[in-house]
């Protein structure tokens, strides 16, 4: 059937069984747009701003595990993805960009909102493309969706040229199951030795780590984003419980292993808990599983888990040996590799080397220091009062990493943070993206105020969707997480973080139509929390912390992983 | 870390627009200087092979290569070792040659270095010298004193020795074992 290219584009998503997308219209994305009216089975978010819509995209994708897609138009309204699509490559997120560009003729004449963004976003996607001809257009989708969720997932960008969407060609609907066999994907397909699956790990591989773990008397494993990633929840743990190993989690790992579980130790690395940096250290074998053990768990690469076999078990064969020497790995799906684990490991037991790890912290204790609510406080009041399945989506600071220490994820996709990429403004549009994706759990934002700040314009995509979305700012009149390192490493020369200026976040959300409180007192919190599960809206409730308070504990950028700068 | 050492790497691509910059990117974006690049079509038209040549450590190399085979546009990727591959550039040099004298004993060392002398006019000589790096520098030490105009080189490219090619399967682990891309 003949179709124009918006037709081709919609039809093709269709295929691909989207049913939400998070964009914002524009000059060259005109004919996309005028077409989406014909789908009423595609549920459109218009945000405030484009970064917030490809936040969305991104956090949809994390809480569902399905892809994310988000459409903008060309020059600014693509460039605007940018922070977006950098933040989903750097946690592995599966996000389609849709972006419109110029008309093909215009293209490379400086044209009014040209922008060559398969340029810009070469260095942060899996693969982007230009659909220079309407011929390309359905096998080009089909491709991108096949490569962004596949193997190790990431962002991919199709930037189609205005012309493009209204010509017209012949359009063939092919079910998902049989993309592979076509056009350019057909020869992808061939080119990589098992189709769309991740490789089938080496037997030989998983044998020799299952003598590895036999033969070790301190075994640690790291439960990494890939366990995430890989939805292996179940699997993790009966490694865990098999092996008897203490386990500590990444900040892109939370939610993968049950933080209440009796063998978890804690966050791992500069934040990590005392429990989970000393067992790394003295451990003899270290099982990584989808870590990549970015400088913020392996502080110091030469001196991490010095004392240990180091074991990576990724999916990208490229992380390997990347920032850690290994003496063995396995490629594959975690889930599919801890299942081959698990098939051949006996129950064995680690009982002194438990007592030792758990024989130190695995939480920070914090003073409870008079009128002012504490961080800690306030995550307990959460975790006390929210239904215990809720999702968190947080920004980036000082509320990001008590908010992982504190609060105990019990699923995959529980947690929507930005881990690589420490984007701050994220919580708020992946907030967004969770709980479209997930209209049946509560999704609760927390934010800190610098973080709140820059992209709380998405309030009016909360309040216009009537999404009940929770946002708890800890509000510490400052620019927390570098304050603090100020205070540990400048000398206590503070500049530039301080932030005594407003907005009233209360009056904000009010504004926009909003809920909004302003809490000094627990209870005041504990009650206004309260209110805001009960009404069912989306609500800000501004909470006041100590300008003082202090991330604990924290190991310094580069050194040693037992060398804490504060307890 | 081990020694840094010049690394040939022979990379099959799509022959596509912005396929030679995502490469080239890769090596950039990690901090890796380029020494050598040389692009063309292969006897496929839908391919293009890109050597490359890049001063690194083993480790270095390797991830590299590894980065390689995760570009979608990629089909394989191969380190060529020096003493197992024949590497080859072109060099053209415009030498200055106001005399005879000067004519003659250029033409000399061009002939015992079986390079061809292709332009030719009152002032100067143009030589074509075909081999790898050293025998490059060779004849320009010895052209530098006539007075090198100008000189410009095609980049080194290379094959394997005997029947391999580049798609050959190896079992040289981690080379290519479960595919070279990872979809």
């Amino acid at each position: 059937m003949q179709m124009t290219g918006a037709k081709i584009l919609m039809e093709c998503l269709v295929e691909q069984g989207v049913d939400v997308i998070f964009g914002y219209p524009g000059g060259t994305i005109l004919n996309v747009y005028d077409e989406l009216l014909n789908y009423p089975g595609i549920r459109h978010y218009l945000t405030a701003h484009e970064q917030g819509a490809c936040h969305a995209a991104d956090g949809y994708a994390r809480a569902t595990g399905g892809v994310g897609v988000c459409f903008a138009t060309s020059g600014p309204g693509a460039t605007n993805l940018v922070t977006g699509i950098a933040t989903a490559y750097m946690d592995s997120s599966p996000v389609v960009c849709i972006t419109c560009n110029v008309e093909l003729p215009l293209l490379g004449k400086d044209s009014f909102q040209e922008v060559d963004i398969t340029g810009i976003t070469m260095p942060i996607t899996k693969c982007n493309y230009l659909v220079r001809s309407i011929e390309d257009l359905a096998d080009t989708v089909r491709e991108a969706f096949a490569i962004a969720r596949s193997g190790r997932p990431g962002p991919v960008l199709i930037d189609i040229p205005k012309n493009v969407t209204t010509e017209t060609a012949e359009f063939e609907p092919v079910s998902r199951q049989k993309h592979g066999m076509r056009g350019h994907l057909a020869q992808l397909m061939k080119r990589s030795s098992q189709d769309f699956k991740a490789p089938e790990p080496d037997y030989r591989d998983i044998d020799k780590l299952v003598e590895m773990i036999r033969a070790s008397e301190k075994p640690l494993l790291i439960c990494g984003g890939g366990v995430v990633r890989a939805r292996a929840d179940w699997e993790f743990e009966e490694l865990a419980n098999r092996i008897d190993a203490p386990v500590g989690i990444t900040v892109m790992g939370a939610g993968g292993f049950r933080g209440l579980n009796r063998l978890a130790t804690g966050l791992v690395g500069m934040h990590g808990s005392q429990a989970s940096n000393m067992a790394v250290d003295a451990c003899d074998l270290l099982i990584a599983v989808g870590c990549r053990f970015s400088d913020r768990v392996a502080l110091n690469p030469a001196s991490f888990a010095k004392n240990a076999k180091v074991v990576q078990i990724d999916i990208d064969r490229s992380e390997i040996n990347k920032n850690v020497e290994t003496v063995h790995h396995i490629i594959g799906d975690a889930r599919r590799v801890l299942q081959l684990l698990n098939e051949r490991l006996p129950q064995l037991r680690h009982d002194a080397w438990k007592d030792y790890v758990f024989s130190f912290k695995t939480q920070t204790e914090y003073d409870e220091a008079g009128d002012r609510m504490t961080p800690v406080q306030l995550l307990d009041a959460i975790a006390r009062i929210a239904p215990r399945d809720s999702i968190f989506a947080t920004d980036v600071g000082q509320h990001q990493m008590w908010a992982i220490q504190h609060l105990h994820f019990e699923y995959s996709g529980q947690l929507v943070t930005s881990g690589g990429f420490g984007t701050m403004g994220f919580g708020l549009g992946a907030a967004i993206g969770a709980q479209v994706g997930r209209p049946d759990k509560l999704v609760i934002h927390l934010a800190g105020d610098g973080s709140f700040r820059m992209n709380l314009n998405e309030l009016s995509t909360v309040q216009y969707y009537d999404l009940p979305v929770i946002t708890v700012v800890f509000n510490n009149g400052a620019l927390g997480m570098v304050r603090q390192w100020q205070t540990l490493t400048c000398g206590g020369r503070h500049s530039q973080t301080t932030l005594d200026r407003g907005p009233d976040f209360a009056r904000v959300a009010e504004a926009y139509g909003l809920a909004g409180r302003r809490v000094t007192r627990l209870e005041d919190f504990e009650q206004a929390l309260q209110e805001a599960i009960a009404c069912g809206h989306g609500c800000v409730i501004d909470c006041a912390i100590d300008i003082d308070e202090m991330v604990r504990p924290m190991v310094g950028g580069g050194s040693d992983i037992t060398e804490f700068m504060i307890d | 870390m081990s020694e840094v050492t010049r690394h040939t790497l022979a990379v099959l691509v799509d022959n596509e627009a912005g396929v030679l910059s995502r490469v080239a990117r890769l090596f950039s974006g990690k901090g890796y200087n380029i020494e050598s690049l040389a692009v063309g079509t292969t006897h496929d038209p839908a391919v293009s092979r890109i050597t490359i040549e890049v001063l690194a450590d083993d480790r270095q190399a390797r991830l590299i290569r590894m980065q390689l085979r995760k570009l979608i546009c990629v089909h394989s990727v191969k380190r060529l070792p020096p003493e197992r591959s024949i590497r080859r550039e072109l060099v053209l040099i415009k030498v200055s040659a106001p005399t005879h004298e000067a004519r003659n004993e250029i033409i000399q060392i061009a002939n015992v270095f079986r390079s061809s002398i292709i332009d030719v006019s009152t002032g100067s000589l143009t030589i074509a010298v075909i081999g790898d790096e050293s025998k490059a520098e060779a004849i320009q030490n010895l052209l530098g004193e006539f007075g090198i105009l100008e000189l410009v080189r095609t980049g080194i490219v290379a094959l394997e020795r005997g029947q391999y090619t580049i798609d050959e399967q190896t079992k040289e682990k981690g080379e290519f074992d479960y595919g070279k891309n990872v979809l």
